[in-house]
Formats: C-alpha cells, sequence, structure tokens
C-alpha cells in the first residue's frame, strides 16, 4: 500500500535526514521525501498499519529532524 | 511570509539592534560578556538547542552543531582575549539571515512552480432539479452529464453532449491557439471553456482524468532523484563529518607541532580561531538545496511549456541525448492517411475502395480508417465474413462471399498472385479480388509542417543522429527522411521490429550518450520503455502513453522534442554550475582560512553568501520561454 504525506521540515538537508530515518523504521518498504512539494510518499510492507507505521516514522524523523512535522 | 519566518525576522532585527546598541555601552569584563549573551541567545537559541538534540540522538554531524561550536568557540576566544563578542554573535546572526532567506526564497518559488501547474479544477456543475449545482468533482460519478460555463475549467474527461465552443488548451499543451469543440467531440479536463455552455457526459472519474493523472506525474516527478541529487546526498553525509574532523585537527596539530617540533610557542587562540572558520565555511547547505530546486524549476517551466518530464533522473538522461528516434508515424507525420490514388484496376475504382473498406472494416489501424473514410458510405459489417488478418502483411476477408486480400507485397506474394509495383511514395495496399489481381490503391501520410525543421532544431542543440523507424516500404521512407534531413532510416519494419532496431542503436553507441525513442503513444509502449528515454507525443488523454513514456508532449508539434532538450540542457548547466561554484568558492575558503587569510566574515559570505547565489540561480531553470 502507497500513501502520501504532507510533511514540514525547513531545509533539504534535514528532509534527506527524514527519508533516512522513515526507510530505517519497521513497516516501512520504501519512503521518498520531496522537499520542494514538502510531500513524503511510503510504501508499506504488507499487512501492516499505515497509522501505527507513520506514528513510529514521525518518532524516528524527530530523532533526527527536531524541527519537522509528519500530518496524518 | 509563514509563521515561522516572522518570529525569526523578529528575532533576527531584535538581535541585530540589542548588538548595535551595545557598542556604545561603556562595559567591561563579565558584565559585559554577560550583556552580550542577551542577543547571542535571542538569535542562537534554537540552534544551540538543535545542536544538543543531535548528540543526545547521536546524529551530531550537522550545520547547527558547526554553528554553535564555531560561535561558542569565538566567544570563548574573545573572553579570553577581553573585548569583541560581535564577530560571534554576527556569525550566528548572518548564519540565520540566510536559513530565513533560504527558507524565504524556496517557500516562494515552491508556490511560484505549483500556480505554474496548477491546473487542478475545484469543482464541477451537476444540473440537479433544473438548477446547477456545484460538487466536488470527486463525486461525479461517470456517466453522469455536467455542465461548464464560458471561463471555467473543464474538470472531468467526457464527451461534449450540447453547444460548442472553442477551448484553451494552453495549461495542458503550451499551445495558445485556441481549439474547437462541436457535440460528440471528446473533451479533456484541464481545458478552459472560453465562450459557449457545455454540456459533457462524463466518461471517467475524476480521479483518472487527464488533469488528475497529469497533476500526479509532475507533483511526484522531483521525487524520482537525479544522479546528482544522490550525488549530492552522499556528498553531504561524508563531507560534514570530514570537515569537523580537519577542523579539529587544524585546532591541535598546528599548536602542538610548533610547541613540540619547532619550540616555537603555540598560538593555541590563532588555530582555533582558523579551525571555528573553517566550520563556518563549511556548510553544505548551498549544495543540497539549490540542486533539488533546479530541477524542480526545471521541471515546473517545462510543463508550463506542455511538457511533462517524469522525473529529476529523466530531465538529467534528456540532457545528454545524442541520438534521436522517431518512429515516423504520428511524431513526423500527421497520422492521418488519405487515399491518394487506386492504380491498375479492372474494376471502378469506387467498387475497389469498396472491397477494400469492407475487408479492412474490422481494424483499427489507421491505414484501414483511411480506406474507410475514402469510401465514404456506411459499412455493412454483416456482408463480411472469415476476417483472417495476417501481421505485417495485411488482410484476408470474404466480401459478400467473394474473397478479397487487401496487403502489401508480401500478402500477394504469399498468395501466389503476381502484383505491380508502385513508383508512388506512400503506403501501397494491393488488392487481389476473387484470386486475381485487382489493382492498387496509394495512401499517404501527411509530413507535419514543422517536422524539417524540428530535425534541423534537434542537430542545432548537439544531437548526433536522428534515425527513422517504419513499416513503410523503403522507397517511401527514405523519401520522406531525405525531406526532413534524417541520417538513418529503418523502413518496412514489423512493431516487433522496431524493439529490436533500438535494441541495436542502443548497443551501439556509447555509454555516455543517451537515445531518445519519440513516438505517438500508439503501439509502441515497448519500445517507449526500452530506450534510455521514452518521449510520447500529442499523449493528451492518452493514458497507455502517459503510462509508458519518461517525457510527454503533450501537443503533437515535433519542434518540442529539441525545446525538452533544450531545457534540461539549461537545467543541468545551472545544476553543475552550482556544484562547482559552491564547492569551488568552500575549498577556496577553506584553503584561505587554514592559512589564517580568511577571517570569520569572508566564512559567512563562503556560507550565506555563497547559498544565496546558488538559490538565485538556481531559480533561473524555471525560465524556459524563449529557448
Amino acid at each position: 500500500m502507497k500513501k502520501s504525506y504532507k510533511i514540514e521540515v525547513d531545509c533539504a538537508n534535514c528532509a534527506n535526514k527524514m527519508e533516512e530515518a522513515a526507510n530505517r523504521t519497521a513497516g516501512v518498504k520504501q519512503a521518498v521525501v520531496n522537499f520542494m512539494t514538502l510531500k513524503m510518499n511510503v510504501e508499506f510492507e504488507e499487512g501492516q498499519d499505515p497509522k501505527a507505521v507513520m506514528q513510529e516514522v514521525l518518532k524516528n524523523c524527530k530523532k533526527v529532524e527536531d524541527d519537522c512535522e509528519i500530518y496524518f | 511570509m509563514n509563521k515561522k519566518q516572522k518570529k525569526m525576522l523578529i528575532r533576527i532585527l531584535l538581535a541585530a539592534a540589542l548588538l548595535v546598541g551595545f557598542n556604545y555601552l561603556p562595559v567591561t569584563g563579565i558584565p559585559r560578556l554577560l550583556l552580550y549573551l542577551v542577543p547571542y541567545l535571542v538569535i542562537g537559541y534554537d540552534i544551540l538547542l538543535k545542536a544538543f538534540k543531535g548528540i543526545r540522538n547521536r546524529q551530531p554531524f550537522d550545520e547547527n552543531l558547526l554553528m554553535a561550536i564555531a560561535t561558542l568557540g569565538a566567544l570563548v576566544i574573545a573572553v579570553m582575549d577581553e573585548g569583541d563578542y560581535t564577530e560571534a554573535i554576527a556569525v550566528m546572526l548572518f548564519y540565520q539571515v540566510g536559513e530565513w532567506f533560504q527558507s524565504y526564497a524556496v517557500g516562494k518559488s515552491r508556490r511560484n512552480i505549483s500556480e505554474l501547474m496548477d491546473i487542478r479544477p475545484d469543482y464541477a456543475n451537476v444540473e440537479r432539479e433544473g438548477q446547477l449545482v456545484r460538487v466536488d468533482p470527486d463525486e461525479v460519478e461517470v456517466g453522469s452529464v455536467i455542465v461548464v460555463q464560458p471561463g471555467e475549467k473543464v474538470p472531468i474527461d467526457g464527451v461534449i453532449l450540447e453547444g460548442s465552443s472553442t477551448l484553451n488548451t494552453s495549461a495542458l499543451t503550451g499551445e495558445s491557439l485556441p481549439r474547437d469543440a462541436a457535440p460528440g467531440d471528446e473533451i479533456i479536463s484541464g481545458c478552459i471553456n472560453m465562450s459557449g455552455v457545455l454540456k459533457i457526459r462524463t466518461t471517467r472519474e475524476f480521479g483518472e482524468s487527464t488533469v488528475s493523472t497529469i497533476l500526479d506525474l509532475v507533483e511526484n516527478a522531483s521525487s524520482r532523484k537525479s544522479r546528482s541529487e544522490a550525488f549530492i546526498t552522499k556528498f553531504a553525509r561524508v563531507y560534514t563529518p570530514a570537515v569537523v574532523v580537519s577542523a579539529a585537527a587544524l585546532a591541535v596539530l598546528p599548536p602542538l607541532v610548533r610547541m613540540l617540533g619547532m619550540h616555537l610557542p603555540a598560538d593555541w587562540d590563532v588555530w582555533i580561531y582558523r579551525a571555528l572558520t573553517f566550520l563556518v565555511i563549511s556548510c553544505p547547505c548551498a549544495l543540497v538545496i539549490s540542486i533539488p530546486l533546479s530541477f524542480f524549476a526545471g521541471i515546473g517551466g517545462a510543463s508550463k511549456e506542455g511538457i511533462l518530464v517524469k522525473g529529476s533522473n529523466y530531465l538529467e538522461a534528456l540532457s545528454r541525448t545524442k541520438y534521436v528516434v522517431f518512429d515516423k508515424t504520428g511524431t513526423l507525420t500527421q497520422g492521418v492517411f488519405e487515399v491518394n490514388a487506386v492504380h491498375h484496376n479492372q474494376m471502378e475504382a469506387k467498387k475497389l475502395l469498396e472491397y477494400a473498406a469492407l475487408a479492412e472494416s474490422a481494424s483499427s489501424h489507421p491505414i484501414s480508417k483511411s480506406l474507410q473514410r475514402a469510401y465514404g458510405k456506411k459499412i455493412d459489417r454483416s456482408r463480411v465474413t472469415d476476417i483472417q488478418e495476417i501481421s505485417g502483411n495485411g488482410i484476408i476477408a470474404r466480401v459478400d462471399g467473394i474473397s478479397v486480400a487487401a496487403g502489401n507485397g508480401k500478402l500477394m506474394a504469399r498468395l501466389g498472385i503476381e502484383y505491380r509495383d508502385c513508383h508512388h511514395a506512400g503506403t501501397i495496399i494491393h488488392m487481389a479480388v476473387d484470386g486475381a489481381y485487382a489493382g492498387h490503391i496509394v495512401i499517404s501520410d501527411r509530413v507535419k509542417p514543422h517536422a524539417a525543421e524540428a530535425v534541423r532544431n534537434l542537430k542545432a542543440s548537439g544531437v548526433e543522429q536522428t534515425v527513422m523507424l517504419t513499416g513503410d516500404r523503403k522507397k517511401a521512407a527514405e523519401q520522406v527522411a531525405e525531406s526532413l534531413g534524417i541520417d538513418q532510416v529503418y523502413s518496412e519494419l514489423l512493431p516487433a521490429g522496431k524493439v529490436e532496431k533500438v535494441e541495436e542503436l542502443l548497443d551501439r553507441k556509447p555509454g555516455s550518450a543517451n537515445l531518445a525513442f519519440v513516438g505517438d503513444g500508439i503501439n509502441d509502449a515497448p519500445v517507449l520503455s526500452r530506450a534510455d528515454i521514452g518521449i510520447a507525443m500529442g499523449a493528451m488523454g492518452s493514458d497507455a502513453a502517459i503510462e509508458a513514456a519518461d517525457v510527454v508532449l503533450m501537443d503533437d508539434d515535433p519542434m518540442k522534442i529539441s525545446k525538452a532538450i533544450r531545457i534540461s540542457r539549461k537545467c543541468l548547466r545551472i545544476v553543475y554550475e552550482n556544484i562547482w561554484f559552491a564547492i569551488g568558492v568552500k575549498l577556496v575558503c577553506l584553503i584561505l582560512g587554514a592559512l589564517g587569510l580568511a577571517n570569520m566574515w569572508i566564512a559567512i559570505f563562503a556560507d550565506v553568501g555563497v547559498m544565496i547565489l546558488a538559490v538565485l540561480n538556481a531559480v533561473r531553470a524555471l525560465f524556459v520561454k524563449k529557448l
């Protein structure tokens, strides 16, 4: 399953860090952060609950870039 | 400006005012330090906080840490030298000014580019009980009737039921000439209705309509990262730790060598100051922000011209195009076939056309269509039986019980029927009726008005070789190619043969040059995906083409191919300018810093100044009108 989320982040490098963090999260097959459109496209692994996974993704993103937000 | 930016602007102004004001206060010693800490914390508290959090989360190496170390270090040196705190605070201040500017500029160009691509219709008008009601286009079901008034965007694809009007398709195609629309015509969402009221029966859901497909594609385009972007991401990952380590070495090693090796005074403060300058210079922001911004602007500018590029990687690939392979029909020619002549016919030309049209009545091939058009009357399919299509040869069928064969020379040879070749250019349909040769029909395709100029333009924009693939006979193909100035022709190809030829060309070309295949999106999806870059032309409304191609030209003007290449070249030129400029200036400043020739002020220029220039340069990629 693929979903697209609106994000808020200030710099391109931070966006790259968020992408890395999201990709490291369990349940995420692939995540792509697009800084220019401020969107995060996440492909979830089979049978994962997107809500729960996104909680973790946000937690991991906050760790690498304190000043970020994901709207889900 | 958003809330964050406003808050930051206030902090910047406040800190600057305090800094200037404190200059005039006659305070010394510890009180002076405490006083100056106020503007320092006003401007830099978030940076210190982020640096601290970075260390706590074991992700320490980022620009926040660099700035925190550099400014705190400068403060400590100032305390020891008793005096000038201005520099440390100014470094932080200018860093924040740079960040603020970056966020403002990026936000602004993000908005500009999005507006440029804003073709999303907000509502659809549906008639309910004699009243027009505005509804969310998502809620309109397939087959409902919507009303589009003059000045409104067509929200959903459909067929016109009532009303005629002119349509402005410029948002989709970049073409400013309006298009006429009349009942029965298919209409594509995203066009703007200019004159009359139109009633449209929708043929698709909003989510599958042209406008949604295109928006989806453009919005996700910059997610497919180019090699330059990947390089920068990797570079930044290695670069920041490397600079921090070398700064540490610069602070510690030279004094130790001086002290122990050369018995000179260590000059700790000089070397620490140099190390701090090093840190300020090193911030990779200019690169990290300007490269994706350039691609984003380039893709945005291109889409304004009716050229949809599906990703930064394709824009990059497009810029290295050296070979352009055309599928003749629909790209260089209009793909509209016309019957020009009937030769060597025994029976009346009209009767022969009737046989041909009936035999081909089941096919949707453009050639068959042209035969049916030339026949001009309604086709009674019940007269045709036993239709047998022989791929690449033609059709055999029974019309009114008489066997009819319509096809090329190969078909005649296969049936053992002697046929007479034709010296006219075009597609020749040989006819055999009741087992005997009955003459042939000459059908030709018109060359597009700009085709020759388009090929010349391609050459002028650095394409080395142009190749044409076609199923036409050799003579006809060569004649067209020559008139257009195409270098190489492969004729008499079956659809599968086109893939083979493209693969052959791919094998032969050098690795650094890219091969672009241009097709009209009909029947050539395999070739589109096989080439380095697949360009689909005239794809407005064709999902298959939009799906298979990497670059989609919304209208069918061949001039757009060279324009797309030029846009990509400009964008990539800007990307490389920024890479070289930013890395170059930083390296020079780093060397100057290490030698002690650069002070904090130069360091700030190397960081913030370079970033601002790079961002401004990146925005240039948006302007593609005159290319």
